[in-house]
């Protein structure tokens, strides 16, 4: 799903944000982006959803070389993640049902498509109850949940989410990465950057650790070529 | 909600997550398309009905702008229509001698109306004469002082359609400047000239300055989209980090452009209808002291109503088109 090749970013001014990384999520597969902050989280995030493109090397998702990928195609392709963000992102003069919605419209479904399929993913994050309540009168849990609702609404096979518990207290952010390992059961890959280290400990899902552009643990030791080949996840559990 | 349980999907078939990505079929997509065209139409009219009083402002200075050219334009075709009614009509004016008798001017008279050149002849007698351009001229009483009438008789000579061609003008020129009791002949058809050239140079300067304010309307379209665009900055960050393209974010911002335009155009009409009823009674008057009541503006014609409203519309999507494609492309996720 996704194939990281000798991958370097270096931001104008020569920030070395990524140096050669390597590594290989398979489809279906969970994993954990790990590292001190400023040690390129984020960055390889923003590479995947074509925020930032590599200096060099190639990123690969879903098969599609990230590097051919224009202007115009980028938006379709985004379509196919679902982005999760430490800040929500929701737009604060509409109602909760029309943030959940908007991946929906631009897409094209018709009205009664988007309130069933919006009803479902308000259903799936519990907060159903709140569909026409504005984001900015609910708690930081909830519309940490409302974007996650916004992120499946349209069933992406890839789930990205950036620091999604950063500003949630430790009940909160259990309930929040419930909900990822919910949506990793049926099949959707999961790529979740996190510092919170005792939070994902108790999970046993394979830990990908940066420092300092570079992968420290969790890289797959071969180098791989393809997006097709099927070798099994290599997973470094810490 | 349990946080290893393997039949979660079950529980949650309404949105169980599958691997491929989700897609409405064609025909919804296409019935979408125009569904969704109608909705931002009309939403984007929404947005501005909720600030009313800075649209009007807005829509009011592009409406100056553009009923400032229109109105000179209306002004304009009306003179030249005017003046092309006048075109055929070449009348030629015969000073007579004033020594010559009423009985010899009538001789002329008569042996004029006898050509076949021409169609008719009109006698002014100096006296008549006199006495209405004391009536309406208003220096009457300056007149009063005169010891003699210095007005000299006047045969009026309207060249029949057939021989209204320039060359044979021309040669009856030549037969009347012979008659006996003639003084001098005049063809009133330099003033035409004239008239005509200043039109033309009026109809430069309303397409100066008609792409001088088009180009304003422009500009103005453009910094309000700009400001919009700005107010939205994190809502278009938001749709460009979900996927939306970039023609669907740009949809709302061109159909702002585009109710600007066509408030616009509308206040334009307006205004110009409003200068035009205004103008109306004075232009009524003038033209009555000419003895001439062919001059009045009436209201704007259909075709220039529409062809505002239209360049209008044109010029707000033309404007806001320009300010999205180049701002757009500014706001990017970070």
């Amino acid at each position: 799903m996704i194939v990281f090749d000798q991958v370097s970013k270096r931001y104008p001014g020569g920030n070395e944000a990524l140096l050669n990384v390597n590594f290989h999520l398979h489809p279906g597969e969970m994993a954990f982006l790990t590292g001190h902050s400023g040690a390129g989280k984020s960055t390889l995030l923003k590479l995947i959803a074509l925020i930032e493109r590599a200096s060099s090397g190639r990123v690969i998702i879903g098969g599609k070389n990230l590097n051919k990928v224009g202007r115009h195609t980028l938006p379709y392709l985004r379509r196919n993640m679902g982005i999760i963000f430490q800040d929500y992102q929701l737009l604060y003069d509409r109602t909760v049902f029309d943030n959940v919605a908007l991946p929906l419209i631009i897409s094209g479904f018709s009205s009664r498509e988007v309130k069933k399929r919006v009803h479902a993913a308000l259903d799936k994050v519990g907060l159903l109850r709140f569909e026409k309540k504005y984001p900015i009168t609910l708690s930081g849990g909830e519309q940490q949940r409302i974007s996650i609702a916004r992120a499946v609404v349209n069933k992406p096979a890839l789930l990205l989410a950036d620091e999604p518990t950063g500003n949630l207290d430790p009940e909160l952010s259990h309930e929040i990465m419930d909900l990822f390992i919910a949506f990793h059961q049926v099949g959707v890959t999961v790529l979740i950057a996190t510092h919170d280290i005792p939070l994902i400990k108790q999970l046993d899902k394979r830990i990908i650790q940066l420092s300092h552009g570079e992968i420290a643990h969790g890289q797959a030791d071969q180098k791989v070529h393809t997006p097709d080949n099927n070798q099994p996840p290599f997973i470094v559990s810490t | 909600m349990a946080t290893h349980n393997p039949d979660h999907s079950t529980t949650n078939n309404g949105a169980a997550v599958q691997l491929r990505q989700l897609k409405p079929s064609f025909s919804s997509r296409v019935k979408e398309f125009f569904i969704r065209h109608l909705q931002v139409f009309f939403y984007s009219l929404g947005l501005l009905s909720r600030s009313p009083f800075a649209t009007l402002m807005t829509a009011s200075a592009l409406g100056i702008a553009l009923a400032l050219p229109a109105g000179l334009y209306v002004i304009l075709d009306h003179a030249r229509q005017l003046s092309g009614d006048m075109d055929s009509i070449n009348q030629i004016s015969l000073f007579m001698k004033k020594e010559a008798s009423n009985e010899a001017i009538q001789a002329t008279k008569e042996k004029l109306d006898r050509l076949p050149e021409i169609a008719q002849v009109k006698y002014i007698n100096r006296t008549t004469a006199l006495q209405e351009f004391q009536k309406n001229s208003g220096f009457g009483d300056a007149l009063k002082a005169l010891k003699e009438n210095p007005l000299p008789d006047l045969l009026i000579v309207y060249p029949s359609l057939t021989h209204s061609a320039p060359e044979q003008i021309k040669a009856l020129l030549v037969i009347l400047k012979k008659l006996n009791s003639v003084e001098r002949v005049q063809l009133d058809i330099q003033w035409l000239q004239r008239l005509h050239a200043i039109i033309n140079i009026g109809q430069r300067g309303v397409l100066i300055i008609g792409s001088l304010l088009a180009l304003a309307v422009l500009l103005i379209v453009g910094n309000t989209i700009r400001l919009a665009i700005e107010n939205r900055r994190s809502e278009i960050i938001v749709t460009k980090l979900i996927g939306g393209t970039d023609s669907f974010i740009r949809r709302p911002f061109l159909y702002t452009g585009f109710w600007y335009g066509l408030l616009s155009g509308l206040i334009a009409v307006l205004l110009v209808n409003i200068s035009l009823i205004i103008m109306n009674d004075p232009l009524a008057h003038l033209s009555s002291l000419y003895n001439n009541n062919l001059f009045s503006l009436g209201l704007m014609g259909v075709d220039i109503s529409s062809t505002l409203l239209l360049s209008g519309c044109f010029l707000g999507l033309l404007g806001a088109r320009i300010a999205v494609g180049k701002h757009l492309k500014d706001i990017e996720p970070k």
